[in-house]
């Protein structure tokens, strides 16, 4: 006779009831796992995020040595000349400071094509053909807009934690032009203008951090890139050209093989859990083996007390899975407000949820099934002389 | 159906301890009549309660045949006893038993959560049993906040609350005061006699074997006499 599901319900429930504060503190543990499987999801996928979003027909190009070295100007016309790419833009790390020296803003100096390229970056085109039009203007994204309240046609004065202006002057003035909106993209970066950037600068001068360059033809990107570090071989300044998704992931890679440490944090606390709930589970039907005895003695079959005792084990880690998730959801939301300048991406990606939905089961199962199995096995005669 | 409910013919049941057997039924032949209340005496050992569990699916027999309203039951699959017990056997212990986690309406309910009822038609069942066994006042009660004597009704009405063919009882006294033990078995004698359940009670209290229609002596796996 086949029990009904959940027909064991009360039963489950009473269950759980016995030990409260066993309980509470297995589910405690449980919840700390889910939580730190949040956080480092989360900090995976801001530090990530730009792999993800990476172009499949962009190139990068930088000074072989080091990304902090320059390379000459010309490098940016050569390379744009170049029949296999559309078009061309150059990009320089500026340091940006507003108000707050301790505040490090994401600013670059851009030349004009670098809106071209990234036509997710919506400006709309009065906004950029005001900025093309105003040297000292400035394309702020709307979140970093917000922060400082700033507002198209403001004028504020940007610092630099690098450069010094020729003139002595302590600020660059640059103009708000444009608010830019992005779907995936961080909105905190402030473009300044390359020419603006370059004519006042102490040193550095006629020098460009990258290039980026969008190809024609994206099945192109492994002969272009050789094709451009091929030109500047055996020069002063060598450069190494890939593709936009491996820059991006070297960056992330300057951290740490964040998912070889993800993987190896989480699979230890799991491994954890997995004893502590385990234990927990095998102690509960230690306990209960005279009851579940009465239960066969009843009628209830050996699958019945087998599934009694997994669902038992489920419900404990489902309970301390979606606590310690949510716990880390609402960490998550409140701690990137506070880390949105430096990981705008600060967030548990949908994948982390279905990850941690699939750990609850596995948990549930893997701790409840040497007890369940236990249970099934259990000889009524036997276990009804321990009562 | 016609004839004994239980048929039992050459009972045998044999445990093993390391490479010793222990005999404590031998070749037992018993027939226990509808409505009939056996009670089962005999010395410890003498194998009163393994003839109990064997009579209720719960233990294999080493050989012979139990037959039980027609049902050969050394022949049924584990589901298939499972569901037989359920159907056809109340079990009544002497340390009662109960789920201390559930209310004795839980408790009595638990055996109908195998059937196809539906939630008010099984409280309403158990809500009948408790009322027979004169607890409707305690439905609400855990284990923990009743009497033994009380503790022992529940047992009784989760072990009628499916009306089966056959209660079995191992004890059901033996941890009860007088008075509480007499209530006991005023309510088998009820259940006997009013409503035709056929009762198997082992018992070392001979006033509670005084109760039943027949006394089964065992002495070393056999039956040494009868009385009634």
């Amino acid at each position: 006779m086949a029990v009904a599901p959940f027909a064991l319900l009360p039963l489950l429930g009473g269950s759980l009831r016995r030990h409260r504060l066993r309980l509470a503190f297995t589910i405690a543990s449980i919840l700390i796992a889910f939580l730190l499987f949040g956080l480092l999801a989360a900090v995976r996928n801001a530090l990530t995020a730009g792999v993800e979003v990476a172009g499949q027909d962009r190139l990068i190009t930088t000074n072989k040595v080091s990304i902090i070295q320059g390379m000459p100007r010309a490098y940016f016309t050569r390379i744009g000349s170049l029949a296999a790419v559309r078009r061309s833009a150059s990009l320089n790390w500026f340091g940006g400071i507003y108000q707050d020296p301790h505040v490090q803003l994401v600013v670059f100096a851009v030349s004009d094509a670098y809106f071209d390229i990234y036509r997710d970056l919506q400006l709309g085109p009065a906004g950029l053909a005001t900025w093309r039009a105003d040297r000292t203007g400035a394309i702020v994204g709307d979140g970093i807009a917000k922060r400082y309240g700033w507002k198209v046609g403001d004028t504020v004065p940007m610092k630099s934690n690098i450069y010094r202006r020729k003139d002595g002057a302590g600020a660059w003035p640059v103009k708000i032009t444009a608010i830019y909106h992005s779907e995936n993209q961080d909105p905190n970066t402030v473009f300044l203008h390359y020419a603006y950037y370059n004519e006042t600068v102490t040193f550095g001068v006629d020098s460009v951090g990258w290039v980026i360059s969008q190809l024609k033809d994206p099945t192109t990107v492994e002969t272009t890139s050789r094709a451009v570090d091929a030109m500047f071989a055996n020069s002063r300044t060598e450069t190494k050209t890939s593709t936009e998704k491996a820059v991006a992931q070297s960056f992330a890679n300057q951290i740490g093989n964040i998912g070889a440490i993800l993987t190896f944090v989480v699979s230890a606390v799991f491994f954890a859990m997995l004893l502590v709930t385990a234990n927990t589970m095998a102690q509960s039907v230690r306990e209960r083996t005279p009851e579940l005895a009465v239960l066969k003695t009843l009628g209830f079959t050996d699958n019945a007390v087998l599934t009694l005792v997994l669902a038992e084990s489920l419900l404990v880690t489902l309970v301390g899975g979606v606590l310690g998730l949510g716990t880390a959801t609402l960490a998550t939301a409140a701690l990137g407000a506070s880390l949105k300048s430096f990981l705008p991406f600060f967030q548990i990606p949908p994948l982390a949820y279905l990850q941690a939905a699939l750990y609850v089961l596995a948990l549930g199962v893997a701790a409840g099934v040497v007890p369940a199995v236990a249970a099934m096995r259990l000889q009524i005669v036997t276990a009804l002389r321990t009562s | 159906m016609d004839g004994p409910l239980v048929e039992v013919r050459g009972l045998t049941k044999e445990y093993r301890r390391g490479d010793e057997v222990v005999p404590v039924l031998a070749g037992l032949d018993l027939s226990i009549a509808r409505g009939d209340y056996v009670a089962l005496m005999g010395p410890s050992g003498s194998g009163k309660s393994t003839l109990l569990n064997l009579l209720g699916g719960l233990d294999q027999p080493t050989a012979g045949e139990i037959r039980i309203d027609g049902v050969s039951i050394g022949e049924l699959g584990s589901n298939e006893l499972a569901a037989w017990r359920a159907r056809s056997v109340g079990f009544i212990f002497q340390m009662y038993n109960l789920l201390p986690v559930l209310t004795a309406e839980q408790n009595v309910e638990l055996p109908l959560l195998l059937t196809s009822l539906s939630k008010p038609e099984r409280l309403a069942r158990a809500r009948a049993a408790l009322a027979l066994v004169g607890l409707s006042d305690r439905a609400r009660h855990r284990p923990r906040e009743l009497s033994g004597g009380q503790e022992q009704r529940v047992g009784i009405a989760r072990a009628i609350v499916t009306d089966p063919l056959l209660l079995l009882c191992d004890e059901p006294t033996g941890d009860l005061d007088r008075k509480a033990g007499d209530a006991v078995l005023d309510l088998f004698d009820a259940l006997n006699r009013e409503a035709g359940k056929t009762i198997v009670m082992v018992t070392h209290d001979p006033r509670a074997a005084a109760r039943a229609r027949r006394i089964l002596h065992l002495e070393k796996g056999v039956l040494a006499r009868e009385e009634g």
